[in-house]
This record gives structure tokens, C-alpha cells and sequence, in this order.
């Protein structure tokens, strides 16, 4: 079993594949499973995220109202063709959006590592699809890529926010979207996981503060920004540019980081944004509750 | 390593809107449930560190219920649990502890009814992923990742050669094995990971042995 991003590298460039089929050989061998179930398991799990692209499109509303409707906002907003940052980026945003938006509804939705980080890697997908026109088999491998990169990072650092903060959830998530979208377009996989290393480098330290104990802001905005992150990173990787700490070091740099980060920003909603002023009269209008608690 | 499958990372599928407070609270009311082995008519839910403070928030605690009541992470009745509950005649509690646990999300769950009681204690670890660490007070060290499997059974001579005997014949290998009691010759636990998944018909092989009164599956 490969145990960080070096021995992934190590074994896929070795061995002439791409991480995708490291991944899936491994988890042929842990779980003893064939080739076949795998793939249809991870087809089945791309079908869940396609259709909450999809939903989120069309529009949805979360229980508290505190979310919903960007994703179109920015469907819209794109089709006025007045974008300054780009349409695949902005696609890549608000499917992820999209994604979240339907998570903090209650929808059915595919945890990619987590539910708070569920809309990175199908929103970065599911942009990219236009540009480079994947097969099914291609975007099913770019779903084990991202796997690949996560394994290693819950298994070394951690994918919990209340464990280790956002950084934890959206910036491996991040991480693990920049890593596949640079093996789809073609790139090595050492340029995987600098893609991986520029991301997560752009996303240590951040806090885990969700308003009201909700997984909704500032979550889904947290997901537009780490697919934003992930479709740059994936870019400057691809055009040459590397990290001058190494991938594995810069997981371990989060691990630590979360472990010192205070427990009022991993995932308590006793501080950060949850505690300001705005955040205190939200949480007191969904739930009828006094405000000034906890700190 | 905490986490083995490509699944636990791109996965699981389920109903929003987190996979430690939603999903893993879930598969943590499930596990008890299917401990039970039934519906109970009481239920008393403690929650520690971040499930105590954000559970609302997050569904934690139609999670829980909906595990109970025996319903998958992605099931789409799982926002409607406490309602249904309620409906079903069944008496909910949670109780907001403010005690320090080892993991910040951490729930203790109480299954009653008028023949027993069954206590669990599940930790959420990220993504989905649960462990159970205490069982009627039993301490559990499962790591929650190779499948397992559950047995109670009376504490007598030959109650675990025959459960390993029937692992033995279908070359089912052990990775890790826990055998706890309380009082000598009364209930006892032994808790087994084994390195792949066990078919149906193996579990219920070994509930045909002699002094083993309950055999269930906890990690698929």
C-alpha cells in the first residue's frame, strides 16, 4: 500500500501508468474485489455527482435559507459572456456551488473527501469536460486520481474540519481536483503532485467556522474559491512550475497546523465568522436562540 | 492507516450536508441498531465536543434517529427521522455534554426497550468513517476500517475455538481479535477483524454454535 504522494509518483511513473490505475490496482488488493466492481461502484458514485451538478443548476434552497441560487447567479451571469476571469474557471465555480448548494439542502450527494468539500472535484470535472471532451472511462479515472491524493492525505494528515479545519476539507479537496484535472489534461504525475502541493500550500491555515453550525456559509463560497485554487494551480503546474516544499511535507505542514489550530475554529461555530455579529444573529434567527453563547 | 478504501475518500453517498456530522452519525446510529437487533422504544443520545456544540446544525441528530430506525447515509427519509420516530412511539432524548472525549465527535447512544438495554459509543472520524469504542461498557479498539464482525456469547470453554474453527474452513484470515467479559462465566464480547468481507451464509454458520447468542457484521 503506497503510504505518501512520493511513492504514488514513484510507482505510476515507474511503472508507466497513471495514477488513476495505482489507485485502483491498490484497492483491488486491499479489499480483494475485481477490477470490474471497482470501476462500477466509482461509475455510480460520478452518476450521484452528475445529478447534483445538475439539481444545483436548476436551483435549490437550503432548510435555513441561508444558501441557494448562486449556482445559477453565476450560470447567468456567464451566458452575459461579460466574465473577467474566464468561463471555465467561473463553470468550475459555480458547479461547485452547485454541488454544495444541494448538500446543505439535504440532497443526495457523493462525499468527495467530505460533504462540506463535496462540490471541488465534480466541479472542477465537470468544467473541464468541456475543454478537453473526457470518455466516461477518463472522468471515472480522475475520480480514483483524486482518491489517490486524499488517501494519502486522511491517512497522514486528516479530512475531518473538526479535526483540522477547513484546510483539512476543502483544501484536500482542492488539492485532490488540481492533482486529477492535471492527469486528465495530459500532464506527468510528478506535475499531479505539484498541482496538488501549490493548493494546498494557497489553503494552510484556514478555519473551520460555520455559521450557525451549519454547513453553509461560509462552505459553499469556500468550495467556489478551492475549485478557483485547484484550476489555477492545475495550470501553473502544467506550464512547468513547481513547489519548493515538497507535496508530502506541505500534508504534514497541515496536519500540524491543524493540530495547534484553537478548538473555537475547528468546527464548533465558536468562532470566526459563526462569532460575529452577523454570524451570532443568523444562528439566533434559525434556531430561536438567545445570542452571546459559547466563546 | 485509518483509511484503506479509495471509497472512504470518494464516498459516501449520502444525504447532505456533512460526511462526519451527518453520514458518520448515521452509520453510528445503524451500527447500534443493528446491535440491537431491533426497533427500540427508547433512545438516549449523548453528544460530546463538536456534535454536542453544531448537531442541530448539521442533522446530527435526524442522523442518529434515522440510523435507528435502520436507514442507509443516503437514504432520503433521514431529514424526516424524528418525526417518524415520534410517529413510530418512540422516546427520543439528547442530552448536550460539555466533558472533554478523546475524539471531538463523539455520541453515546442508550437503546432501550422492556426486554434490554444496549449502550453504544461511536466516534466519527472524518469522511464518513466510524469507529465503535465502547459496547455495554466493553471497550472496543476496532479500527473501524477491516470488516468486522460482533459476537456475544456466554462465557463457557470452546465458545471461540468453534467461532475461529468456522473462520478456519472458510480460510477467513483474523487480523486482529478482542475478547472481553465483565464477570467470569457470564455475557461476553468478541470482537473480530478479519482481512475480507464475510459472506451471509458464514454468519450464519457461526450462529448455529453453541453458546453464541448474537453475530453481527460492523464494517462492510
Amino acid at each position: 500500500m503506497f503510504r505518501n504522494v512520493a511513492e504514488v509518483v514513484e510507482l505510476a511513473e515507474s511503472k508507466g501508468v497513471k495514477i488513476a490505475e495505482i489507485m485502483i490496482q491498490q484497492e483491488m488488493e486491499v479489499t480483494g474485489r475485481s477490477r470490474e466492481e471497482i470501476i462500477t461502484q466509482m461509475d455510480r458514485n460520478l452518476t450521484v455527482m452528475e445529478e447534483a451538478v445538475e439539481r444545483g443548476l436548476n436551483g435549490v434552497k437550503s432548510v435555513s435559507g441561508l444558501t441557494g441560487g448562486d449556482a445559477v447567479l453565476i450560470q447567468n451571469y456567464i451566458k452575459s459572456g461579460k466574465s473577467l476571469s474566464g468561463n471555465l474557471i467561473l463553470d468550475a465555480v459555480s458547479k461547485a456551488v452547485a454541488t454544495n448548494e444541494v448538500n446543505a439542502a439535504m440532497g443526495t450527494i457523493c462525499a468527495t473527501p467530505t460533504a462540506g468539500s463535496a462540490g471541488v472535484v465534480p466541479g472542477t470535472l465537470f468544467a473541464v469536460k468541456h475543454k478537453l471532451n473526457p470518455t466516461r472511462e477518463e472522468m471515472i479515472e480522475f475520480l480514483f486520481t483524486s482518491g489517490a491524493f486524499g488517501f494519502v492525505v486522511a491517512n497522514n494528515a486528516s479530512i475531518s474540519g473538526a479535526a483540522g479545519g477547513c484546510q483539512a476539507e476543502v483544501g484536500s479537496a482542492s488539492g485532490m481536483a488540481a492533482a486529477a484535472i492535471v492527469e486528465l489534461a495530459g500532464g506527468t504525475p510528478s506535475q499531479a503532485a505539484e498541482a496538488m502541493a501549490i493548493t494546498l500550500k494557497n489553503m494552510l491555515g484556514l478555519v473551520c467556522d460555520p455559521v450557525a453550525g451549519l454547513v453553509e456559509v461560509p462552505c459553499v463560497k469556500r468550495n467556489a474559491m478551492g475549485a478557483a485554487n485547484a484550476m489555477i494551480a492545475a495550470d501553473m503546474a502544467l506550464a512547468g512550475v513547481t513547489s519548493r516544499i515538497p507535496c508530502d511535507e506541505v500534508i504534514d505542514a497541515m496536519y500540524r497546523i491543524g493540530q495547534t489550530m484553537p478548538v473555537a475554529l475547528k468546527e464548533t461555530a465558536k468562532g470566526g465568522l459563526a462569532a460575529t455579529p452577523t454570524g451570532r444573529a443568523l444562528e439566533a434567527k434559525i434556531f430561536g436562540i438567545p445570542l452571546a453563547q459559547g466563546e | 492507516m485509518k483509511y484503506k478504501s479509495v471509497f472512504d475518500i470518494i464516498g459516501p453517498v449520502m444525504i447532505g450536508p456533512s460526511s462526519s456530522h451527518t453520514a458518520g452519525a448515521a452509520r453510528i446510529g445503524r451500527v447500534a441498531r443493528i446491535l440491537f437487533n431491533r426497533e427500540p422504544k427508547k433512545v438516549v443520545v449523548s453528544l460530546y465536543g463538536s456534535f454536542a456544540e453544531t448537531y442541530k446544525g448539521h442533522g446530527t441528530d435526524v442522523a442518529l434517529i434515522g440510523g435507528i430506525l435502520d436507514f442507509d447515509t443516503f437514504d432520503e427519509r433521514i431529514p424526516q427521522s424524528l418525526k417518524m420516530a415520534e410517529e413510530r412511539g418512540m422516546d427520543v432524548t439528547f442530552i448536550e455534554e460539555t466533558a472533554i472525549t478523546d475524539h471531538p465527535n463523539t455520541a453515546r447512544l442508550k437503546l432501550i426497550d422492556e426486554q434490554s438495554e444496549l449502550e453504544v459509543v461511536g466516534i466519527s472520524i472524518g469522511g464518513g468513517k466510524i469507529q465503535i469504542t465502547e459496547l455495554n461498557g466493553f471497550e472496543l479498539k476496532l479500527s473501524g476500517v477491516d470488516p468486522a464482525i460482533l459476537i456475544v456469547h456466554n462465557d463457557r470453554y470452546g465458545a471461540i475455538a468453534g467461532v475461529t474453527n468456522v473462520l478456519m474452513k472458510h480460510r477467513i484470515n483474523i487480523g486482529h481479535m478482542e475478547v472481553s467479559r465483565k464477570e467470569k462465566g457470564q455475557v461476553a464480547l468478541m470482537a473480530i477483524e478479519v482481512d475480507h468481507n464475510i459472506e451471509e451464509s458464514v454468519l450464519d454458520e457461526l450462529r448455529t454454535l453453541p453458546n453464541i447468542i448474537q453475530v453481527t457484521r460492523m464494517v462492510d
